[in-house]
């Protein structure tokens, strides 16, 4: 048996996880997507379409054909990189992806930076500070995140910043006359403006994504700050903690450095976890915020049964959980020294 | 705590570059920014868009032979890219003769080949509105023949009976009379598709405005034709944003963001309208909302009940409460602004009047009968404010709410007692509704006539479809008009049709957008004419 370099072997077994995965994904989706009571034809023709046109349509989609067979064909233009055309769009789902992703992106990412920076903090202070007023607080923060509906907090927020005080820009990624004015390199105007070096579409842009990704934030930080206080009340009752706290090290060396470094391991889990959720794309949070990002636009899909647009955001959201996944195991590999 | 006071002080210089940003500026002088939902627009082709957002993009961007005057709507059709037109002895032939010197977007000429292409091109692909074109008989066979090049500036059409002129060119003011740029579009041919998949995302036309990009469910952008043959637009750029909420509409219209909001909900017209910045205008569109009974029902039928229930919906009691600001009364099947609408109101709600009706036609103690409607939350309000107002004579009234899917089935197959509906036209002339409302030869079950309103209540009306059909055949427009009068005011008196409410579109604007059309029921917005 010829033996392969373990390095081989591992990127091997990574890369058949994906596949299998993405297949079941795919299968899934398809199959849900085909029994829905939803008619995709008639979200192509319309419903005052004559039958002979309506009939037209139906063999254009390939749909007179058996499932499986249609579930074949699929599987195939997927491997050559061919998502399909979306019938809303009339574009190419690759393109319309490249459109709608890095929105989310960037949109999740702001969300994401903000809710750690924020979060561990928060539930490190909580968990140190047991029962006391600042953990209070730190609960009913968490509780008030995870509850209010987001349609309603977002139009409130927008009333207040934007309508009342001015402070930030209106829905949208940008004010309308900044947009088509910097060529699109990323996708994520954030990134794109940098690279122009056109500082007013920048900061018109983070004045657009303060509200909406400090609501996603809020959301992450919520979830964030409660499984760290969670965690660091295990690690604060461990004996080490004690033996450190015995041997004279100061409190701020203890929590921050020996309790947090241990936790630091299941954190990146959960940040990984939560980073993917909105990646997925926030519907509600895109339609107050007029966000143009992957959640909309898999929802619209879904709703008319444009498959090769669900079927191509599918992919998307779920190489993403996949490859955060494996990024969440390597980090464990390099935080937890027993596990290198 | 270290970390603590970093993060303080982090967030204070958040809060503080974010209220250094400059504040919002109003939209450019040049520019007109409209908030609406676009998100039903899947193609930009004039041959295959039938949705409103697609209709609104085409009549700015295409050139017709015909057209609506956005400043003269009640004119009708008047010469667009056709400046006059021929019709043959037999009715059946008209001949047009092309304005000269206009040109596409791409600098070539706009000539008869153009338009003979477009027309051929519509019928051969067939999509959704086709029909609107093949009713008069063109179709892939005989396209050739039917719709003929004469010479560079005149071509012919020949229908396959003799119609109305006015129908014709109605329908030709429609979408898919949109006359599209032959060099352009066949050099984007892929596969015979008469270039349809290219111009789904492109524009190739001669109107007033070119297509700048089409992003779906987020923007369409159009700049200015300043070579447009009424003269350059005053507006050089539009953009149209897909903002669905009706509350983010309203933000945007009072801070300034956009200029017009074409999806405010009636809490939102009203509080819009306290700020002296902003301007409601209240426009007529094409949904009608009406009630039918059963003609195949033994009481139903009877003539003096069918009288009573035209005295048993609370017209203006609906209008000025759950429908306020989207409907207003209308009693006739043509909307107002269609050639032919007429405004007469004859009923109200006389509770006396009709028990007398009732009374007479042996029915004083009332009766049972069953309402089937949609679950649509305007219609299930009207289908209980009827059964309250049935109930003031003692008819018994159930309601039957299903799907749309359900009630219109039972509706098809003439399976119900009374129905709630509403009925939107399909192109720009009176025979859309008429052909519907007011014709049905055969009305046994066989027949399966489902597509008109008239069988679907087993209506039968030999006298009025013959006058129907007569009006699809009249040449002089005026008459034509007449004609349609004369079978709405007998409609009205012996129909099993109560027509209560023509639907009204509230837009707000801020108030310095001027000269701003809407295109009531027959047509869409149009930007050219705007100024600020």
């Amino acid at each position: 048996m010829p033996s392969f370099p373990p390095f081989i072997l591992a990127s091997f077994r990574i890369v058949l996880s994906i596949l299998v995965t993405m297949i079941g994904l795919l299968f899934v989706t398809f199959f849900i997507g085909r029994v829905m009571p939803i008619d995709p034809v008639l979200s192509v023709v319309g419903e005052s379409a004559s039958l002979e046109t309506y009939n037209a349509a139906y063999k254009a989609l390939g749909l007179d054909q058996p499932l499986f067979v249609q579930f074949f064909y699929f599987l195939v233009d997927v491997a050559r990189g061919d998502f399909g055309v979306s019938l809303l769009t009339a574009r190419p789902v690759s393109q319309d992806l490249i459109r709608v992703f890095p929105a989310t992106v960037e949109l999740a990412t702001v969300g994401t930076v903000i809710g750690v920076v924020l979060g561990v903090p928060l539930g490190v202070i909580a968990a140190v500070k047991r029962d006391s007023w600042i953990d209070q607080i730190a609960r009913v923060v968490a509780l008030v995140g995870y509850s209010m509906p987001v349609f309603w907090i977002g139009l409130i927020g927008l009333l207040i910043f934007y309508g009342i005080l001015g402070w930030i820009g209106g829905p949208g990624r940008l004010d309308i006359f900044y947009v088509d004015m910097i060529p699109s390199v990323t996708g994520m105007i954030l990134v794109d403006s940098l690279i122009a070096g056109d500082m007013s579409i920048f900061w018109n842009a983070v004045s657009h994504i303060a509200l909406p990704a400090g609501l996603l934030a809020y959301y992450s930080l919520a979830y964030i700050s409660r499984m760290t206080r969670s965690f660091m009340l295990e690690q604060l009752s461990q004996e080490y903690i004690t033996t450190a706290r015995v041997k004279g090290l100061s409190e701020h060396a203890v929590v921050w450095r020996h309790a947090l470094g241990n936790v630091k391991v299941p954190l990146v889990t959960v940040i990984a976890l939560s980073y993917a959720s909105l990646l997925e794309g926030s519907v509600l949070t895109e339609t107050i915020f007029s966000w143009p990002g992957i959640g909309l636009y898999i929802t619209t899909a879904l709703l008319s049964a444009d498959m090769s647009a669900v079927l191509g955001g599918t992919i998307v959201v779920g190489l993403v959980f996949v490859c955060l996944n494996i990024l969440a195991d390597l980090l464990y590999k390099y935080f937890d020294p027993r596990a290198q | 705590m270290k970390p603590i006071r970093n993060l303080l002080l982090g967030a204070t210089a958040i809060a503080i570059a974010l209220t250094m940003t400059p504040a919002m500026a109003k939209t450019p002088d040049n520019m007109l920014v409209i908030a609406n939902r676009i998100d039903d627009i899947t193609t930009l082709d004039p041959a295959e868009s039938f949705e409103f957002a697609g209709s609104d993009y085409s009549r700015n961007v295409y050139g017709k032979l015909v057209n609506f005057d956005p400043l003269n709507l009640p004119a009708g059709y008047q010469p667009d890219l056709a400046t006059s037109w021929t019709v043959s002895g037999d009715g059946k032939t008209i001949t047009f003769k092309m304005r000269p010197g206009v040109k596409f977007h791409s600098g070539n000429p706009v000539t008869a080949e153009d338009a003979v292409y477009s027309l051929q091109r519509a019928v051969k692909l067939n999509k959704t509105p086709a029909f609107i074109l093949t009713q008069f008989g063109f179709s892939a066979e005989n396209a050739e023949q039917t719709i003929k090049l004469i010479d560079e500036m005149t071509f012919s059409i020949t229908t396959d009976n003799k119609y109305a002129t006015s129908f014709v060119l109605n329908c030709l003011t429609s979408t898919i009379g949109g006359i599209v740029d032959k060099k352009t579009v066949m050099a984007n041919e892929v596969k015979g598709d008469m270039g349809n998949s290219w111009l789904k995302t492109h524009s190739a036309g001669s109107g007033a405005y070119k297509l700048v990009s089409w992003k779906p469910s987020e923007s369409l952008t159009l700049t200015a034709n300043p070579e447009f043959y009424l003269g350059a637009p005053k507006m050089e750029r539009v953009i149209v944003r897909h903002i669905s909420e009706s509350a983010t509409q309203r933000l945007l219209l009072e801070k300034g963001d956009i200029d017009v909001a074409r999806n405010l909900n009636p809490q939102d017209v009203a509080g819009a309208s306290a700020s002296s910045d902003i301007a409601i205008d209240s426009d007529l569109r094409g949904r009608l909302m009406y009630f039918s009974l059963n003609q195949k029902d033994k009481i139903l039928s009877n003539p003096k009940v069918v009288m009573a229930f035209k005295y048993l919906a609370d017209y203006k009691g609906m209008q000025n409460s759950f429908l306020k600001g989207q409907y207003t009364v209308h009693q006739a099947f043509l909307p107002k602004t269609y050639l032919g609408a007429i405004d007469d109101k004859p009923y109200s709600l006389n509770v006396a009047k009709a028990k007398a009706l009732l009374a007479e036609a042996g029915y004083g103690d009332g009766f049972d009968v069953n309402i089937i409607v949609r679950k649509a939350q305007e219609r299930i309000e009207i289908a209980q404010s009827l059964q309250n107002s049935f109930a003031k004579v003692g008819i018994k009234a159930t309601l039957t709410v299903g799907t749309g899917k359900q009630t219109l089935s039972k509706y098809r197959s003439r399976d119900f007692q009374v129905y709630v509906g509403a009925w939107g036209p399909d192109y720009p002339d009176p025979n859309t509704n008429a052909a519907t409302f007011a014709v049905n030869v055969d009305n046994s079950d066989a027949a399966k006539a489902t597509g008109q309103l008239a069988w679907r209540n087993g209506w039968s009306i030999p006298e009025m479809s013959k006058a129907t059909k007569a009006a699809v055949q009249e040449g002089d427009r005026d008459k034509r008009a007449a004609m349609y009068e004369a079978i709405q005011r007998e409609h009205q008196k012996t129909s099993p049709f109560v027509e209560m409410f023509q639907k009204i579109e509230q837009t707000g604007r801020r108030s310095n957008v001027k000269n701003l059309n809407i295109g009531a029921a027959i047509t869409a917005v149009s930007y050219w004419p705007v100024t600020k």
